[in-house]
């Protein structure tokens, strides 16, 4: 079954491994986005989560200190935004355009003699004889912690958007912020817990890439991951469970045109590296297209300022 | 407590006043950053805004100063075209290399030819090329209503893989011993872009930058292209009641942007960088980002928004020799400026009250 | 009704920068009592009632509920009062269904299922039935108000706030929604009904308090005072009633035929065969409830939706594939309902929004250039002779209130010669004089031989100035019919009836 020599168990249980960090960065933003603020500085907050999770785990030894590390940087730099926008009303995408630049620019400045070094090992969550059953346990059962985690997330945004009192209002404010303010809900303070959810989901998003993806520090390492989480959202339509197929899909194609390149496949190198990218426009095109699809299940108020005039 | 109330007409007084109040800020938080990484803020500063000016190499400096401004100023009035008309183009920096890479195709295949006509035609080949790239985002956007923010910035990825490709495989130099980087264009005389003046740093780059911030203010203030833009950024809906073509103003504003962003790759390609490298590129396409807003998408404001960006670029680079600031300290320094600069702005929308003098007040 | 004082306002004040919204305003509700609060836009009710429910908080002064200090400082201190309020632009989210809305208004909502079935019995024991799984996007207006009800009504208020409620309403969805408020105010719920419209306090208050300019100028026994009366209280003049000169007809200049048109705007109604045509010196009246299709259709006029040729006709050319610039220079004129955003650009100066659409029938450029000197002139010319209230031509077009930027806007359209006019909702929001102006220049247009076609959502402005009468009613346009001779009933006819609401109070009866 195997073809260029790659085994489909093995290409399965990495795409999921290659999902993570766009998984949890796009569940973040999708949160921000039905909340009706579009942040476009998850790129940003997912390097400054990177640099700053794989510092705190390398100087404690522990790569669970390190996610919560990135989870707390990313929500810093965040709060700058929410700070920024709800309170100070600047313009969300040039906000978030900002975010990302500086935190390009923090995340090389911090991560200045970190070069080079190993951080502390992420090990599979042993499952015992599961991990042994052939081709499912590989798929299943021979992942660290996080990936399950990145699903459990999954699962507890869509229940709590969908059958709770809290989602409820989330998607309350995303929609109509005027009529949710006449009911008495805090807008701003509502979004403010939003983009904060949303840059701890970054920030830890960040942190996978440095701790165990790579698991290394470089400048620039997550190569515009943010970007595509981003076009994410729109593919999944802002259905969190759709956010699991996308970053599958995107994981997938990230696995495959690396295990091609190793493989030495007869398309030229470039083709290759470019073509996540090039299938992200592709993806954000069909979604697009048909007559605004994508526009309908957008939250209405997605990436307006409220300001209680009166 | 804080309280933002609405200007019933934006201030003035503000809209000027917003772009010195961030600098003076960002010099500020940029001090406290530098105290933290170990300098002494004052040295640094100096070294940033007072040296490349007034000390002892300015005389080299200042021309360095119009080198980097050139290509920021010609890509950030693009951009702020854009902008004004909430059309989002952020992959510039894509723009860029396609224009640098197209435009340099045309002059490496002329090679060894000399002619008038070369330099000219690369100039032609490298807004092509930066046009052409902006289309694509353009087109999606028009035809299928995709989002231009994530398309155009995904296609910066691609263009540095093509500029990978071009640096290593279809433009290396022949006679480079196998080693990537085309053929130098300084010695390439009819397809190299020499500065003018000796000593000023000017070189048609920074020519093509001030010709086109007196025509694109001219467009803005004068004629009803320009006002359709601005029309279209603040009120949409009023927009097309007046009769703009949303279609048509999406491809003219970023087809404009593309081929300025081109033009600048070009010139930067054929003059400073000399070559196409593999990381020529120093991301110009995203700072010029930050010298739109800073210039407040006003041409003008742009060009000594361009010149202030290209002096932290000169000073950054100074006190990294001279006092060993990281590089990466400045881009810091660039983003700490544009959230300011945002943040400011709020004054000339809003008045600011604090509700404890309005109370005492009454 | 018992005498007992549900709620008493006590010399309430509150100011905003250069407005006193209201000043010194007093007045009491009994329990169980209909009480009206009358006045001109512009004249604090909406201040009032935002302060009784909590999203306002006074300067000064105070209010008693059932005696005990009242000072909500959110909403959700003023339902747990008891105060419920409807509001006028209706606080309701469309991309959610009935039942999550009612949630949202609710302090401690029961789970889904128990909520829908609270909804189903409400509803049809007030006879407004209601499908609690619909999405609101997808209602009509009055269906929307419905759920607004019954979003109060679930939490038996003692207080029900109502907030301009008829605007959006058939004449026989009015007399089901009073029948539904008699019955509140039977079972002892107090009602503080906000209006302008004098025959529908006089049916149903018990009580009225007067406001002119944030003071309360009288208050009175609705049932024994004129409507002629209590309106010279709220204006505070005499009004005059628009002169009308019988004029000619003309030949016909704008002609629409069969169109037929998908809506661009989320959640709109698709115009439907639509034909009518308007000759000059003439005026067409187009009545409706909102969402019918008045936005669609004025797109579909002005030039911003589009159309094959000859589905409208502009003085003679077949204007259909025109947009809006072309159509400007066939002749027509259009004034859309949203002036802050599409009529006007709310952060331009008034120079440049006379430019908006000035430019070409006024000659505002040259070679593409603006004349800039020429538009500040226009302008001047048109805050001048329509007594536009401003600083200057220089001002945001947001710093001026809706009824003189109105003004300015009409007279924008009105002032570039035109031989078709197209208004939606010329008076929307606007207070008595600035309207009858509003309409007086209407009038002296279409004696000058222009063809003119107001949409409206208020039927007396309409039988005031239109010789033809149509009505829109879910896309589709009635065939116009002459004014004179039309019954108020049968105009709610035209207009859809009551939707099929008359066979729950049936029921009940």
């Amino acid at each position: 079954m195997d073809f260029y020599g790659i085994n489909p168990a093995v290409l399965i249980a990495s795409l999921m491994v290659a999902a993570v960090p766009i998984m949890l960065a796009a569940l973040g933003e999708l949160v921000v986005e039905k909340a009706g603020v579009l942040n476009l500085g998850v790129e940003g907050m997912m390097i400054v989560g990177a640099i700053a999770g794989f510092i705190a785990a390398v100087t404690s030894g522990s790569p669970v200190v390190g996610f919560l590390g990135g989870a707390l940087a990313g929500a810093a730099l965040s709060l700058v935004f929410a700070l920024l926008t709800q309170f100070l009303l600047t313009n969300q995408v040039a906000t978030g355009l900002a975010l990302t630049l500086f935190g390009l620019g923090l995340s090389s400045l911090a991560g200045q003699g970190y070069n080079g070094i190993k951080p502390p090992a992420t090990h599979a969550v042993p499952f015992g004889p599961l991990a042994e059953i052939p081709f499912f346990g590989r798929i299943l059962f021979s992942h660290d912690w996080m990936v399950y985690f990145s699903v459990a997330m999954i699962a507890l945004v869509w229940w709590v958007l969908r059958s709770t009192r809290l989602g409820l209002i989330i998607r309350a404010v995303g929609e109509n912020h005027e009529a949710a303010h006449s009911l008495g809900y805090k807008v701003n303070r509502i979004r403010l817990g939003c983009i904060l959810f949303g840059g701890a989901m970054a920030g830890m998003g960040g942190a996978y890439v440095s701790l165990i993806r790579v698991p290394q520090w470089t400048d620039g390492i997550t190569a515009g991951a943010g970007w595509i989480a981003l076009a994410i959202v729109v593919f999944a339509s802002w259905k969190p469970w759709r956010v699991l197929i996308g970053a599958y899909l995107f994981g997938g194609i990230t696995v495959l045109q690396l295990n091609l390149q190793a493989a030495g496949a007869r398309i030229p190198v470039e083709y290759l590296s470019m073509s996540p990218y090039l299938i992200t426009i592709l993806v954000l095109v069909i979604m697009s297209s048909g007559r605004g699809r994508a526009g309908l299940s957008a939250p209405a108020a997605l990436g307006q300022n409220f300001h209680a005039s009166r | 407590m804080l309280r933002l109330e609405r200007r019933p007409t934006p201030s003035r007084f503000w809209q000027y006043g917003t772009p010195v109040v961030a600098v003076v800020l960002t010099m500020i938080a940029g001090g406290l950053l530098f105290a933290l990484l170990g300098k002494d803020p004052f040295a640094v500063i100096r070294t940033i805004f007072w040296d490349p000016l007034f000390g002892e190499f300015a005389w080299y400096l200042r021309g360095q100063l119009l080198v980097k401004a050139g290509p920021l100023i010609l890509i950030a009035i693009g951009l702020a075209l854009g902008f004004r008309a909430g059309i989002w183009n952020i992959g510039a920096e894509g723009q860029y290399v396609m224009g640098a890479v197209i435009g340099a195709s045309v002059g490496l295949a002329a090679y060894p030819t000399e002619s008038r006509l070369i330099y000219p035609a690369m100039v032609l080949a490298g807004a092509f090329g930066g046009w052409i790239w902006a289309m694509i985002p353009a087109i999606l956007k028009t035809r299928f209503n995709t989002n231009e923010i994530l398309v155009s910035l995904m296609l910066v990825y691609v263009a540095e893989t093509i500029l990978a490709k071009a640096a290593t495989g279809f433009l290396r130099n022949p006679e480079g011993a196998g080693f990537p980087g085309s053929r130098s264009f300084s010695s390439y005389k009819a397809a190299s872009n020499p500065e003018l003046i000796a000593g000023s740093g000017l070189h048609w780059g920074g020519v093509a930058a001030l010709v086109t911030a007196g025509l694109v203010y001219v467009l803005l203030q004068r004629h009803i292209l320009g006002f359709q833009i601005k029309l279209a950024g603040q009120a949409p809906r009023a927009a097309r009641f007046h009769g703009v073509n949303p279609t048509r103003l999406v491809v003219f504003c970023m087809g404009i942007s593309g081929a300025l962003a081109g033009l600048a790759g070009l010139f930067e390609v054929s003059g400073p960088a000399g070559q196409i490298s593999i990381d020529f590129n120093s991301g110009y396409g995203f700072t010029a980002i930050i010298v739109a807003f800073l210039g407040r998408l006003n041409p003008l404001g742009i060009v000594l928004a361009g010149l202030l960006m290209a002096l932290t670029y000169v000073g950054g680079e100074m006190a990294a020799t001279n006092i060993g600031l990281p590089s990466a300290a400045i881009q810091v320094f660039q983003g700490m400026l544009l959230f300011f600069l945002l943040g400011v702005d709020v004054l000339s929308n809003y008045r600011i009250r604090f509700l404890l003098f309005v109370k005492e007040a009454r | 009704m018992s005498d007992q004082v549900l709620l008493a306002v006590e010399a309430i004040s509150k100011s905003y920068p250069g407005v006193k919204a209201n000043e010194d305003v007093s007045f009491a509700i009994a329990e169980g009592e209909v009480h009206a609060l009358l006045g001109e836009n512009g004249a604090g009710k909406s201040t009032l009632v935002k302060m009784i429910y909590g999203l306002v908080k006074p300067d000064s002064g105070q209010m008693r509920f059932r005696g005990r200090p009242f000072a909500p400082v959110a909403p959700r201190e003023a339902r747990q009062a008891g105060v419920a309020m409807v509001f006028q632009h209706f606080s309701l989210f469309e991309a959610l269904n009935v039942a999550e809305n009612v949630a949202l208004g609710m302090e401690n909502p029961p789970v889904m299922r128990e909520l829908a079935a609270r909804i189903r019995a409400v509803s049809e024991e007030y006879g407004l039935p209601l499908d609690p799984a619909r999405r609101v996007g997808d209602l009509s207006a009055g269906e929307r108000q419905r759920v607004e009800i019954i979003r109060c009504l679930l939490q038996e208020p003692k207080l029900l706030i109502m907030d301009e409620p008829t605007s959006v309403l058939t004449p026989q969805e009015v007399e089901i929604l009073f029948r539904t408020l008699r019955q509140l105010s039977s079972e002892g719920t107090a009602i503080l009904y906000i209006s302008h419209k004098l025959e529908e306090i006089r049916a149903l208050c018990d009580a009225a308090t007067i406001l002119r300019r944030g003071k309360v100028v009288a208050t009175c026994v609705p049932r024994q005072t004129t409507a002629r009366a209590m309106a010279e209280l709220m204006v505070g003049a005499t009004l005059t009633p628009p002169e009308r000169r019988a004029t000619a007809k003309g030949e016909v200049v704008l002609g629409v035929t069969d169109l037929s048109l998908a809506s661009p705007i989320p959640f709109g109604t698709a115009l439907k065969n639509v034909s009518f045509t308007v000759a000059r010196g003439e005026v067409l009246g187009i009545a409706g409830v909102a969402g019918n299709g008045q936005d669609e259709l004025l797109l579909a006029l002005s030039g911003e939706l589009r159309s094959a040729p000859d589905k409208v006709r502009v003085n003679g050319h077949a204007a259909g594939d025109y947009g809006p610039l072309e159509r400007r220079g066939a002749g027509l004129v259009a004034a859309p309902e949203d002036r802050y955003g599409h009529a006007a650009a709310p952060d331009m100066s008034l120079v440049e929004n006379a430019f908006l659409t000035g430019a070409l029938r006024r000659g505002l450029t040259r070679r593409g250039f603006i004349d800039w000197r020429a538009t500040r002139a226009f302008a001047e010319e048109v805050i001048a002779s329509y007594d536009v209230r401003t600083p200057g031509s220089h001002v945001a077009a947001r710093a001026l209130s809706g009824g003189n930027l109105q003004k300015f806007l009409i007279g924008r359209e009105l002032d570039q010669a035109p031989e078709v006019i197209v208004i939606n909702q010329p008076t929307w929001g606007v207070d008595a004089a600035a309207a009858a102006a509003i309409r007086q220049a209407i009038l002296n247009r279409a004696a000058e031989g222009a063809g003119v076609v107001v949409i409206s959502q208020d039927l007396d402005e309409l039988l005031e100035i239109a010789d033809r009468f149509a009505v829109l009613n879910g896309g589709r346009l009635s065939k116009p019919r002459p004014v004179e001779g039309l019954t108020i009933d049968e105009i709610g006819l035209m207009m859809g009836g009551a939707h099929g609401m008359e066979v729950a109070h049936h029921a009940e009866a």
